[in-house]
């Protein structure tokens, strides 16, 4: 399959994974490994300035070979500590890179559009490729890439939610519209929401707790990145119309006793 | 002298730099980035900047996050 690309980067899987909530490290190598992801998400935190030293880092734990890294800037309420927080990922040695997200608030971590949208406006002019997170909102997602988003990524649902594609209507329009690429990101529960993301035409997933919190993380994995293959290829397949009534699938003619 | 260190309030040596600060912070300085005052220390000048007085660093490293 044709790898995703997003500026100059190119990812052979389309699936993303976060590298958080899972049971054990251990657990969560194999589960990238299971779902083909070449791309890995982590966050940023200050050193804990009692445990560090015993503590293995996950830079440690990662091939950079095998796997991008991604930072993001989760937690940050504001477009200040969402471009220091990626100036510090970038100072880390993780390149350019960045999936921004400015959070509105701590109950609902809905992103703020409007400061997205300025955080973004100055990391593209500090040469970030910024994957921007943002609500399932066409009106934010063609303002994003106006601002020089290198990829939009609209929630299925709210972060940590499971509840899948909520909006299916507004990412094809989101879609439709978009010149960058636009990958889904939050809300997948299980395989079938990425599939669905995948068929809508979504140029890429990335989740996290779905696969960290499934009671399996290896078998989920494995799942969603099967979900992934399968909805994209039902994407450049083509599906056929709908149509509200029965239409069989073998002959009326020659039937017997007619 | 006081200084701030990712919050906290940190007494520390006259003539300190920000190399020693992370040297006696983590076992690694390729796995943190700093920031003093708002700003990035780059790696390569950690051992030229002294800290001074009333400095707020911050030193950030790579945590598990979707």
């Amino acid at each position: 399959m044709q790898p995703l690309r997003v500026r100059d980067f190119a990812f052979e899987s389309r699936l993303f994974l976060g590298s958080g909530r899972y049971p054990d490290p251990a657990t969560m190598l194999r589960a990238w490994e299971a779902s083909g992801t070449r791309c890995v998400t982590v966050a940023l935190r200050r050193v804990d300035l009692k445990r560090e030293r015993e503590e293995k880092n996950l830079l440690d734990l990662i091939d950079r070979k095998r796997y991008t890294i991604l930072p993001n800037t989760a937690g940050c309420f504001t477009a200040e500590d969402a471009l220091r927080t990626a100036r510090l990922a970038r100072e880390l040695g993780l390149g350019d890179l960045v999936k921004l997200e400015v959070i509105a608030d701590e109950e609902t971590l809905l992103p703020d559009a409007a400061a997205t949208c300025e955080a973004t406006r100055q990391l593209a002019r500090e040469g970030f490729a910024v994957f921007a997170y943002t609500n399932d909102d066409p009106v934010a997602a063609r303002k994003l890439e106006e601002a020089g988003a290198a990829a939009v990524m609209p929630l299925g649902a709210p972060i940590g939610s499971g509840m899948g594609i909520l909006n299916p209507t507004n990412l094809r329009i989101i879609l439709a519209r978009a010149r960058v690429p636009i990958l889904v990101d939050a809300g997948v529960g299980t395989a079938s929401d990425v599939a669905v993301a995948m068929e809508l035409g979504a140029d890429g997933v990335l989740l996290n707790t779905g696969v960290a919190l499934a009671q399996d993380p290896v078998s989920m994995a494995r799942a969603m990145g099967l979900a992934c293959e399968a909805g994209r290829l039902a994407w450049l397949a083509g599906r056929m119309p709908r149509r509200e009534f029965a239409a069989p699938s073998s002959p009326r003619e020659g039937r017997i006793g007619s | 002298m006081r200084v701030r260190l990712n919050g906290e309030a940190t007494e520390v040596e006259r003539g300190t730099t920000v190399g020693m600060l992370v040297d006696r912070t983590v076992p690694d300085r390729a796995r943190v980035a700093v920031e003093r005052n708002g700003a990035i220390v780059p790696r390569a000048e950690y051992d030229r900047s002294p800290v001074v007085e009333g400095d707020d660093l911050e030193i950030v490293t790579l945590v598990g996050g979707g």
